[in-house]
Formats: structure tokens, sequence, C-alpha cells
């Protein structure tokens, strides 16, 4: 069982076939990775080989490199994890360049034997950067195969050689969008963008490739940058066009990353220095900062929260292990509003039957409309299909008939967040729906097993919290009431993985996991306009956390009159403890002035006529002037940060959060908690509990009581733990 | 410790630094040879007459490459044993060099030095020797890189000053420079720049002209593009500044400096150097400072480079009598104002570079010649001249007449 296989044909091409045993997407490891040198090793000793072509035995070429090696091979490196890495970089470099060189001579580049890549489908990653070492790359014609470098995406970049080669091959500015955004390209577009050779049918690959082989002389086989006279295109950094580039360069990724994603950096630097000395020097200098990547605790951490959690979470790490396949084969959606209507196309797209149903058919209709003009955006943008659309309207029966709920296995309940109608809605549906139907509630402030009193059956009643848009939103909380069966909950993840979205699961408890943490989030930045902070201050202060919105933008967007109607529910439902006066003084007086945010044309930003936000509402300033000693930004982020992290503590501490996977992966997919910190618990352990309770104990001494230092923040401070380290045992029992 | 002393000034008029500029023509190397002809004729340097050439030069690329200090003194009358070093302080190149020379002559490492500077900027253009801070990704990262143009305008967001005002400030500069020319106020130091055959090729400040608020107010903001779209260089700042909201953007090429050639020399030297050359000193160097201050508003060292010269000095804001603030950007010297409370009757009273020019090597040395004739001129005592400087640092002299 090996996962290349070697074999020579008559001609003398011998052929390296990827095919790793068990697995339907080839993904490499570094024990394969020195079977293929040894296969490269073999074809250019043997006399009778003429030339090589490596491809796959599966559909596709690769998936990439196994993530897991890269945490491996620092914790392999005993002392010095950094010289690990390296160390294990360069030897990753040596067997590609080796590939690359394929036996000619230094100086002549003379006699070196044709390496072709023959790709049947998708090669992404290393899945690429094997291909971009060999002479020529050809790919099936095959529409849905992709073919990139999505490294940037969780966090670190093509440390294989990638970002050398491309940049040499296309130029700094041409390769940036493949490099720094991680785009990827069906092998049409690919060709036409220069990242491939050659596009052939799919059952002429392996001849194409052959002849190639056959018929390629010693200057097909020089790359560019090892011939004479070679010039980078677009010019080297200190080349009059190059210069504006990388100048440009630098900016623009700053900007975009505001500085806290080490790896779009690293990168940078890895394309400037390599771009100005000798390739194999290039190859040395990116992997000093692919290594420095790999040792930056960010992108650690990145990896585990965005790749190998988030995977987790998705292949059901939380999900009760005795329960059957709960596959959902016929879901009803109550209610046909902007989320019914959103969770009627995702569950139509999954090829899920759906009855939407409202209290009028105009209701019911519009709701079913909403799949109609999304999958016609879709085949406008070329991302759909005419025949996919009428597929997936096909699907959905637009109703307002009770008894068309019958025969569901899922229903979710999706009408105005109010417990009377809820319960009601309950009642007559479980008329109807047979025994065995799990009631699902989608629900972001009301209590599951409040609503359960409504339902016949609580052990088959479940909360499903999903996010706006629902299609857009890539995370689905669900929540346990009191007495919420395995079964439901097992439901819940099938149907989360059926319409391909991120699930966490977490106990019934005020506004549950995620908007226990967005609203002081929000609530921190009310207090500080109240307190007079430059409002630019409080909105840049979070987007230099990596915040995609401030919190003043985000209570615009979700709408002050929302903001004012939790306050008033909050307020009425604690009574004395209610801490949060001094948030409500400027979500009411905000309120009063008919400010309501986007909707409006008006929030705490000013916005034109079309809804466009111009800027920030200078009438703000009169009501709550500047203060005169501005705090310093780095204060601003600390309470921005603690007011959410707190939450996510003690919603641990509570075991309304069972894991401190899903709290990382959903802050990061439900509202977009800086992503390169790789979650709440992660940011912690990255700054270490003794330092966060200090921090603590200072903001709570000048700020108030929602500071305070959680105990078990404090008791992990004095024995020097970590999140990931304490409740490691969640992650393996998972 | 020895005391230094000014012992004579000169310079070139400062030519327009584009290809129709009047001084387009002559060569760096030339025109700083001139400016060391001027001082050694008006002051019979011969034979091994200073220790040093300290010449300030920015773009040290080309023609101004290869150590042009030296090249000057071989391309100039000067002794060949008079060797020379060519300094890059940015913007404060030429300052740097007096004061390094005025250093030197204190802890006694040589009796006298030449020191000024040169920038062919027509020839030679700003920017063509490249650069790390702009263009390594990690260093221009770490330091928050904005080009100077965007560091003005944070200068006058985050100090309040409009476009009014700065406009307003560079119309008053043009008047007073045309008033000064006008009134004869640079001949002491200025010299006519002529051919080899003596032919006169330029011999005044030519880039002076007639402005008002209202053709300023028709320029379009030169910086504004580059902050908001490509590259997007606000976004940046914002990052550095992030209690502004936005870039008041309202620097352009009416209220910046102009783009010049030029160069300038001083000859500085010891009491007994005066003495046994006959010569008379005009003013004493009091104290000198540089200094490092945030690279991304870059622009305002004048006002810690200020601080530090009056502590060195042992010194009150109030002792000035004349201030020489370079014209980098209106909003610069708007910021120094702001600051010290100073008066604008006595800072930069001929004008500055905004209506005469900034040949970057050059100017440290042309605004203390200036400064000094001014003192002179108004019969006044002690001044002080300043620079921001790019990267994001500042220089400062103060000197008393004798």
């Amino acid at each position: 069982m090996t996962d290349f296989t070697y074999a020579v044909d008559d001609e003398g091409v011998a052929i390296i076939t990827w095919d790793c045993p068990g697995k339907s997407m080839n993904v490499l490891s570094f024990d394969a990775l020195r079977v293929l040198d040894s296969h490269v090793d073999s074809a250019l000793a043997d006399d009778v080989v003429k030339g090589v072509i490596i491809t796959s035995g599966k559909k596709d070429f690769a998936g990439g490199m196994d993530l897991n090696v890269l945490a491996k091979l620092k914790a392999d490196a005993g002392d010095d994890p950094a010289k690990g890495v390296f160390d294990g970089v360069m030897q990753m470099h040596a067997i590609l360049r080796k590939i690359e060189r394929a036996g000619m001579d230094a100086k002549t580049n003379k006699g070196g034997k044709p390496i072709a890549c023959a790709m049947p489908g998708t090669g992404m990653g290393i899945g690429y950067e094997i291909p971009l070492a060999c002479h020529r790359i050809f790919v099936a014609d095959n529409p849905k195969a992709k073919i990139g470098l999505p490294e940037i995406m969780v966090g670190i970049f093509p440390g294989a050689g990638g970002t050398t080669r491309l940049v040499r091959k296309m130029g700094a500015m041409a390769a940036a969008p493949y490099l720094l955004e991680g785009k990827s390209l069906a092998p049409a577009k690919a060709k036409a963008a220069g990242m491939i050779d050659e596009v052939v049918p799919a059952d002429q690959l392996m001849e194409t490739a052959r002849a190639w082989v056959l018929s390629a002389g010693d200057s097909d086989i020089v790359k560019p940058w090892d011939a004479k006279g070679y010039k980078m295109p677009g010019g080297a950094p200190y080349h009059p066009a190059g210069f504006q580039t990388f100048v440009g360069a630098a900016a623009m990724i700053h900007a975009k990353t505001q500085g806290v994603y080490p790896a779009a950096k690293a990168l940078l630097s890895a394309v400037y220095e390599g771009a100005m000395v000798p390739f194999d020097t290039a190859l040395k200098i990116e992997a000093r900062w692919f290594t420095n990547v790999i040792m930056n605790p960010s992108s650690s951490a990145m990896i585990r929260s965005l790749f190998i959690n988030k995977g987790a979470l998705e292949k059901g790490a939380v999900r009760p292990k005795d329960v059957p396949d709960q596959r959902v084969q016929k879901v009803g959606v109550l209610g046909a509003g902007m989320m019914g209507a959103g969770i009627a196309l995702v569950s139509a797209m999954a090829g899920i039957e759906v009855v939407l149903l409202d209290q009028d058919q105009a209701a019911a209709d519009r709701g079913k409309a909403y799949s109609e003009s999304y999958m016609d955006k879709g085949i406008a943008r070329k991302k759909a299909t005419p025949e996919k659309k009428e597929a997936v309207l096909a699907l959905i029966t637009a109703t307002t008939d009770y008894a068309a709920l019958k025969g569901c296995d899922l229903i979710v309940e999706a009408v105005f967040e109010d417990p009377t109608i809820k319960a009601t809605v309950t009642k007559a549906t479980e008329a109807v729906i047979g025994d065995d139907c799990i009631f699902a509630t989608n629900t972001s402030t009301l209590p599951i097993s409040e609503l359960a009193k409504a339902s016949q059956r609580p052990e088959q009643f479940i909360g499903i919290h999903f996010f706006s848009p629902v299609e857009r939103m890539a995370l689905v909380e669900i929540i346990k009431g009191k007495e919420t069966g395995d079964r439901a909950v097992a439901k819940a993840l099938d149907f989360t993985r059926q319409i391909r979205k991120t699930p966490i699961v977490v106990n019934d408890a005020r506004f549950f996991y995620a908007n226990r943490c967005i609203i002081p989030y929000i609530n921190e930045g009310m207090r500080m306009i109240g307190e007079g902070i430059e409002p630019a201050l409080i909105e840049n202060a979070a987007k230099m956390l990596g915040f995609p919105v401030g919190p003043l933008q985000l209570v615009d967007e979700t709408s002050i009159d929302l903001a004012e109607k939790i306050a008033r529910a909050t307020k009425a439902a604690m009574g004395d403890a209610y801490p949060d006066s001094a948030v409500d003084e400027v979500i009411f007086w905000m309120f009063e002035q008919g400010r309501l945010g986007r909707k409006s044309k008006a929030g705490f930003f000013t916005y034109d006529e079309k809804g466009k936000r111009a800027g920030l509402w200078e009438g703000l300033g009169a009501q709550y002037p500047a203060a005169a000693d501005q705090p310093d930004v780095t204060e601003v982020q600390h309470r921005l940060m603690f007011a959410q992290v707190l939450e996510a503590v003690r919603a641990l501490e509570e075991n309304v959060l069972m894991d401190i996977r899903e709290g990382d992966v959903g802050a990061i997919l439900g509202w977009g908690f800086a992503p390169w910190s790789g979650g709440p618990f992660s940011w912690l352990d990255m700054m270490g509990a003794q330092r966060a309770a200090d921090l603590c104990d200072a903001l709570s001494a000048k700020y108030g009581d929602r500071f305070q230092t959680p105990p078990l923040l404090r008791d992990m401070a004095q024995k020097g733990e970590e999140f990931y380290t304490r409740f490691s045992t969640s992650q393996e029992a998972a | 410790m020895n005391e230094a002393y000014i012992y004579d000034a000169v310079r070139t008029p400062r030519g327009k630094g584009k290809k129709d500029g009047t001084l387009h023509e002559v060569p760096a190397v030339r025109l700083s040879a001139l400016a060391l002809n001027a001082l050694k004729e008006r002051n019979n340097l011969d034979g091994h007459a200073v220790e040093d050439v300290i010449w300030g030069n920015v773009t040290q690329v080309g023609e101004q490459g290869a150590c042009l200090a030296r090249s000057a003194v071989l391309y100039s009358d000067l002794d060949e044993r008079i060797p020379g070093v060519s300094i890059n302080r940015f913007c404060a190149s030429g300052l740097e060099a007096v004061n390094m020379a005025a250093n030197q002559v204190r802890g006694g490492a040589g009796d006298a030095f030449i020191a000024g500077g040169v920038e062919s900027m027509s020839r030679v253009p700003m920017g063509s020797d490249g650069g790390a801070i702009a263009a390594d990704p990690f260093l221009a990262m770490k330091t928050y890189f904005v080009p100077q143009g965007i560091s003005s305008d944070i200068i006058a967001t985050k100090y309040g000053f409009s476009r009014d005002d700065v406009d307003g400030y560079a119309v008053e500069s043009q008047k007073r420079a045309a008033a000064a020319r006008a009134d004869n106020r640079f001949a002491k130091s200025l010299f006519t720049v002529r051919d080899q055959n003596g032919i006169a090729i330029l011999d005044r400040d030519e880039m002076i002209r007639e402005t008002d608020m209202q053709s300023l107010g028709g320029l379009t903001p030169s910086f504004k593009a580059m902050g908001e779209q490509m590259p997007g260089f606000d976004a940046v700042a914002l990052m550095k500044y992030p209690d502004l909201e936005r870039i008041n953007h309202v620097h352009h090429a009416g209220n910046s400096s102009g783009i010049a050639d030029g160069a300038a020399a001083m000859l500085i030297g010891n009491k007994e150097y005066g003495e046994r050359n006959g010569l008379k000193p005009r003013a004493r160097i009091r104290a000198t400072s540089r200094v490092g201050t945030d690279p991304t508003i870059m622009l305002t060292g004048p006002v810690p480079a200020t601080e530090r010269v009056l502590a060195a000095a042992g010194m009150q804001i109030g002792d000035i009598d004349l201030f020489e603030v370079n014209e980098a950007f209106a909003s610069v010297v708007l910021r120094f104002l702001q600051y010290f409370n100073a008066d604008h009757d006595k800072t930069n009273v001929n004008g500055g570079a905004i209506a005469m020019g900034h040949p970057l090597g050059a100017t440290g040395a042309v605004i203390l010649s200036t400064l000094l004739d001014e003192l002179e001129r108004s019969d006044k005592e002690t001044g002080l001249a300043t620079l921001c400087i790019g990267s994001g640092m500042g220089a400062a002299t103060i000197i008393e007449r004798v």
C-alpha cells in the first residue's frame, strides 16, 4: 500500500500515479513525498526511461497537503520547532526542484528528462505546486475541476515553491489573486490565465501527455527562470514598474488585512525578497517566511479552527453516536418571511423536498419567489443553470394548508418572534405531522425550553438558529432545550450537513451562544459613545481587530429599533439586576431621534438616497461631545474584545457551550469574530490566562463588573493552563 | 570645546526642477563645483584650506552617485587634498551637513569645513534611488508607510488645517518671496550660475509666481487618488491614526514645496581659523539637533527637533528672533506655528520652498543662509532653522550673530 505507484511503459515513459489508498481525494503526507522522491530518482537513473508523467489514479489530482502534517512537523522537532519546520520544507523544495531540473546539466541546461503532469481534475495547494514544478501541465477538460492555491484562506501561504514559481511565471501583480486571495479557476480559465499549459479531453489526457514527453527537447523543459537572461514579468522590486507594484501591494495588503493576518504579510515579503535573487535562493527565502508563518500562533489557531475543527464539526464531531442516519427527506418550513424563504431555498438546493407554509398564499408565494430570484441571479452570474433552477423550484410547495405538512420528517418553524404565535403554530403543526417528525424552531432570542411547552413531545423539540441571510451565513446554532433528546440533535446535525453548513450545538440559555456574545460587543460600543469616545476610534479599533464591521455599523445594520426592543425585554426580564442602563441611554436617544439604522437611512452613520453608507453622523457629537482625553486604541480594543470573549467563557462555565471548538468556530462563522485569532478561546490562549486575568482585573476596576475575571479563567491563570490543553479531552472524545 | 562659526554662505538661485527649468542643462556635479568655487573665491580658500567637504545629497544615483561630494571637489578649483563625503538625511541633508561640520569643529576634528548640498531634481528624479522603506513589505507594514504627501494631509486632518488654511499660507509665502526678491534681500548669498564661458544662465529664484486664493482653489488635491483609491494609503494611515474617520486631502502643487534644482555651501570654522585667514565670523552655531518621530505622519519632526535644540542651547522659544521652517508642505509650518504659538511674522519672513522650490539636498543650507542674511539685514540676534524629514525625522540649528 503506497500513495505513489511507479511503472514504465513500452515506449520508455515512466508513469508515477498518485492514488492514496482508502481515500477519495489524494492528500500529501511527508512519507508519501519520500516515495515520490524515490520514484523520481528511479526514473532519472534508468536509461530506458525517456520521460515521466505524474498523474492521479483518482478523478481529481490532489486536494492539498495534510495540514495535520505541519503541526506534527513542528511538534516532532523538539526544542527547536522552527528548525524542524524549515528543514522539512527545504526537503520538500529539494524534491520538487529535482523534478524541475530533471537531471539536466547545471550550466548547459541539457540532458534532462521531460516530466509532464497529467491532471484528471482538481489540483489545489500542493496538488498544484507539484504540477508547477513539472515541465508541462495537462488538465482534463473537466469543468468541475479547480486549480489553485487556497492556503491563504486557512492562514498560511503556498510554501512548497508555489509562491516563488507562480510569481516568476506570471509576475507579482498577475499572481496576486491566486496567492493573496486564494482564487481558484476551472481548467479553461486556468489556461487562459497562464496557470496551466493545456486543457485536453479527459479520454486523451494520458496520450497527449505521453506524446509531449516523447517529443520534448532540451529547450522545452528549461523553466524560464533557469534560462539565461530571465526577467520577472511586470518587473522586480527595483525595476521602475515593479517598484510601483511592490509599494502599492504592501499598502493594499496592509489595509486589507488590517495588519492582523501574518500569512499575507509573510507571503509578500517572500515574493519581494525572492524576486531579487536566483531561484534556489528564492526558495530558501520562501521557506524562511513560511516557517515564520507556521511558527506564528495566529496561523496555528486559524488552521485549527478554520480547517481542522470546522471540518470535524461538519463531519459530526458532536453528533450523538448511536443515533442512526437522520437525513431529511421532506422539510416543512413554517413562515415564509425572510428567514423561512432562505431556509426553504438552502433546503431545496440540497435536494430536500420543501413545504413552505404561511398564513396567506401571497406570502407563501413571495417566499418561494425568493428562491426564484436567487437562482436567476445565479444564472446571470453563470453559477447556476436554468435546469438547476427548475429542479430547485420543483421541490418547493408554497401553501397555506397545514395538511401539506404530512409526511415531513423535519419542521423548521420561522414565524414571528412571539411565543404566543409560535405556540399556536406548534400545536397546529403537531396535529398533522407524524409521530417521528422532529420540530425545530428558528429563534434568535426566545428560550427553547419555554417554547417547548407548547409541544406534546418536547424530546423531539429543538432550536435551530439560522443567521441572516441564510444562504450566505455558514453557521447554524443548534439549541437543546431541557428535554430535547438525542434523535432531535442528530436530526438537526444531519440536516445542517445536508445543507452544507457548519453546526454548533449549545444548551438553552438567554441569547444562546452567538447573540450572547454579540450583544455585549454592540453594547460596549454604545457605552463608549456615552463616554464621549470618538466614534471613529471605536469603529477603527474594531476593524483593526479583524472584525468585519464595528459595533456602530453593526447596530445600524441590525437596526436600532431591534436593539431598543431587546433592551426593553431584557430589562423587564432582569429587573433590578439589569446592568445596561448606560447602553440604553444611547440606544433610546437614537431611537427617539428616529435614527433606526440603515433601513431608515439614518443611524450612527449617514446614508445617501440609495442607502449607501456615507460617514459617521456628526449630530452624535452634539449629544455626546468628544471627551478631551481619548483612550489609547489598545484599551478600546480590549474592551471590545473582552466584552465578547468573557461571555464565551461564561457560556462555557455555565455549560451553555459544551466544547471550546464550537465556541471558536461558531464565533468566526457566526459573527466574524477576528478570524486571525482562531476564535475567543484561541485568542485567550494566545494571550495567556494570566495576562487575560490581569487585564480583566484592570478593566473591571475601571469600567465595572462586566469585565470581572470569570472563575474558570482565574483558575486557569493560577494553574498556568490553556483552554486547548485543559479541554483537550473533549476534543479527543469527539 | 571649540566654538563653530559660519564665515560665509553662498547659494545658487533655485531653478525649476523640470525639463523646462533653466538649470536643467547644468549637471549636478558642476552645480556643486560652482558653489564650491564661489566660496573659494570669496574667501581665498587656497591649498589644503579645509578639512573636508560635507555634502548633502538625497538621490545618490546616476550622476549624483559615486560620492558626488568627492567628484564635486575634483570638478572644482579646490585642492585635491580636500576629500568629500556625501550624506543623506533626506530633506535636511544640507542642514545636517552644516551641523556635522559644526560639531566636528567643536569636537576638534578639524579647523574648518565646507558644508552644504545639492540636488538636481530635474536630472535625477526624486525616488529614482528606490528604497526599502516603501517597497520592502516587512518594513513598509511595520512602519505603516505612506508617501509624504499623505503624511502632510494627515497633519492637516489631525491638527485641523482646512484647505483655506493651507492655501492661505501658500499665498502668503509667494507674496513674501516676491517682495524679498524685489527688495534684493537674497543678494548676499546668491551668486549667478554661469556657463563655462562666463555667460549667465540664471541669476534669480525662478519659481516665484503670482497667486491668490481663487487660483489655488481650482487645483485638484494631489494625494487624494492614491489615498482613497489605488493603492489606498488612507486606510494604512487610519490604522496608525484610528481616531480619524478619514483623511482630508488639502495639499496640491500650489501649497507644497516646488521641485527644484540648486546648490548651497557654507564655510564653517573655529575662531583661530578666522583669525589665521583674516576672515570675520558672521554667526556662531549655538546648538544642533536631530530626532526620529513617527514615520507615518512623518513630517512633524520640526516640533521635537526645535524642543531638543532649544534644550541643547538652554533657550526658550521666545529667545528666538527669526525662524526658518522648511515649507515642505503648508501643514508642516502651520503645525509648527500652532504648537509653539509662534509668530508667523517671525517665521519664513522672506517666503520659502512653496514659492521658491526645495532642491532636496541643498535646502537645509539654503534656508540657513537665508536666515543669516535676514538676521543681518534686520539687525536681529538669534535664528532657528528646522526641517521635516522623510521616514519620520527632524533637524534643527540655532545660530546667533557675533
